[in-house]
């Protein structure tokens, strides 16, 4: 349980002031193996349940239009970037990480807390040997290039009209089963 | 030749920090790191019968939050699609635009080429690779790595995080190889 061990979560804000670290670290040692996909700070938070899950569903709503306006979702345009034949794609990832990385910077200098008062949390992911994300990076990146999407824009595509889009999406759910199955022997 | 419609994309200046502006957005609403490939995880431990450990934990509570962004997301390309006009093709570069002709496409039309993503597509064995093989691969390399373009490449490196770094290395040597070596096998080869 090498990741498992150090699931403290960092506080955005420097110190962190409840004992957040300790109890998702604890629950996550006794739980087995914990990935990164559970957010650490999740793990301390109830369900989210009607109103407050149409947040969410309203700003997943303003991110597909995006991808969609921004024609990331586009095949053509996986390829143009592999191809290196166009700067858009890599205009919009390096300008969205530079935007995203200001922005944690002036969280944790402004110290703002979540809405519900907790402090802001960012799990840091456990390096280790490093395998999984080498190799399943590279698994993942196998299949972006075949089907010219990622995970959300898979979600766009079968909203645009694109009906067999839902075989990648069912597809991509069977390689997420298949890995949980294998989990356990598989090189991390 | 009629007249086609190109749709100009957003332009990258626009549409960069609109998506990364989604990373504090969550983590003010809600203290939630942005991604969405954990919901092919949430899916997995909704509804797929499974003893893995992986996948013994309350979905609701960790991923009804994404759960949620993910049918949004699906909502956003309903309300964009209905606005392309059929026919409309992306404004592509001209390399880009006489690689992929190379390759045998002539539909430049929609976001994707009708010609390898269709219903009948998926009864060939191009197709089937392509979609469903291309499918498997995205769904086991993103639970593998834990993340995918927006929780690595976006949140990840926006953190400054050495494992997402190595993640998205890995991505863009499967691309690579994917695009230059196994596309043109599969979409020149007799399949």
């Amino acid at each position: 349980m090498r990741q498992g061990r150090n699931a403290a979560a960092r506080t955005a804000v420097g110190v962190a002031e409840r004992p957040a670290a300790g109890v998702t670290g604890a629950k996550a040692a006794g739980d087995g193996p914990r990935s990164e996909n559970t957010h650490a700070a999740g793990e301390l938070r109830r369900t989210d349940t009607g109103a407050g899950l149409l947040i969410y569903l309203a700003l997943g709503t303003l991110f597909g239009v995006v991808l969609m306006k921004a024609q990331v979702v586009s095949w053509f345009r996986i390829q143009e970037m592999f191809r290196f034949q166009s700067f858009h794609m890599y205009g919009v990832i390096g300008a969205a990480v530079a935007t995203a990385a200001i922005a944690l910077q002036l969280l944790r200098r402004t110290g703002l807390r979540a809405t519900n008062g907790q402090p802001i949390t960012i799990p840091p992911k456990e390096m280790g040997r490093g395998t999984r994300y080498w190799l399943g990076g590279t698994i993942f990146g196998l299949g972006w290039a075949l089907v010219g999407a990622c995970p959300g824009p898979l979600l766009a595509l079968l909203g645009s009209g694109l009906g067999v889009f839902a075989v990648i999406i069912t597809s991509a759910v069977a390689g997420t089963w298949a890995y949980g199955a294998l989990r356990p022997r598989l090189p991390h | 030749m009629p007249a086609v419609d190109v749709i100009q994309p957003w332009p990258w200046y626009v549409a960069g920090p609109l998506i990364g502006l989604f990373v504090p957005a969550l983590l003010l609403i809600g203290n939630r790191m942005f991604g969405i490939s954990g919901n092919l995880r949430h899916v997995c431990a909704a509804v797929l019968p499974s003893r893995a450990a992986f996948f013994q934990y309350d979905w609701r509570r960790v991923g009804g939050w994404n759960l949620a962004f993910a049918i949004g997301i699906l909502l956003g390309g309903v309300l964009v699609g209905f606005t392309i006009p059929s026919g409309a093709e992306i404004a592509l570069s001209p390399a880009a635009r006489e690689s992929i002709g190379a390759l045998g496409i002539r539909d430049f039309s929609g976001m994707v080429p009708g010609e390898l993503f269709s219903w009948s597509s998926l009864l060939t064995v191009r197709g089937l690779v392509m979609m469903v093989g291309g499918g498997v691969l995205v769904g086991f390399g993103t639970a593998y790595a834990g993340g995918c373009t927006s929780g690595h490449a976006i949140a990840g490196l926006a953190d400054f995080q050495l494992p997402s770094l190595v993640a998205v290395i890995g991505f863009f040597a499967g691309g690579l190889f994917g695009t230059w070596v196994l596309l043109p096998l599969l979409l020149r080869g007799s399949f």
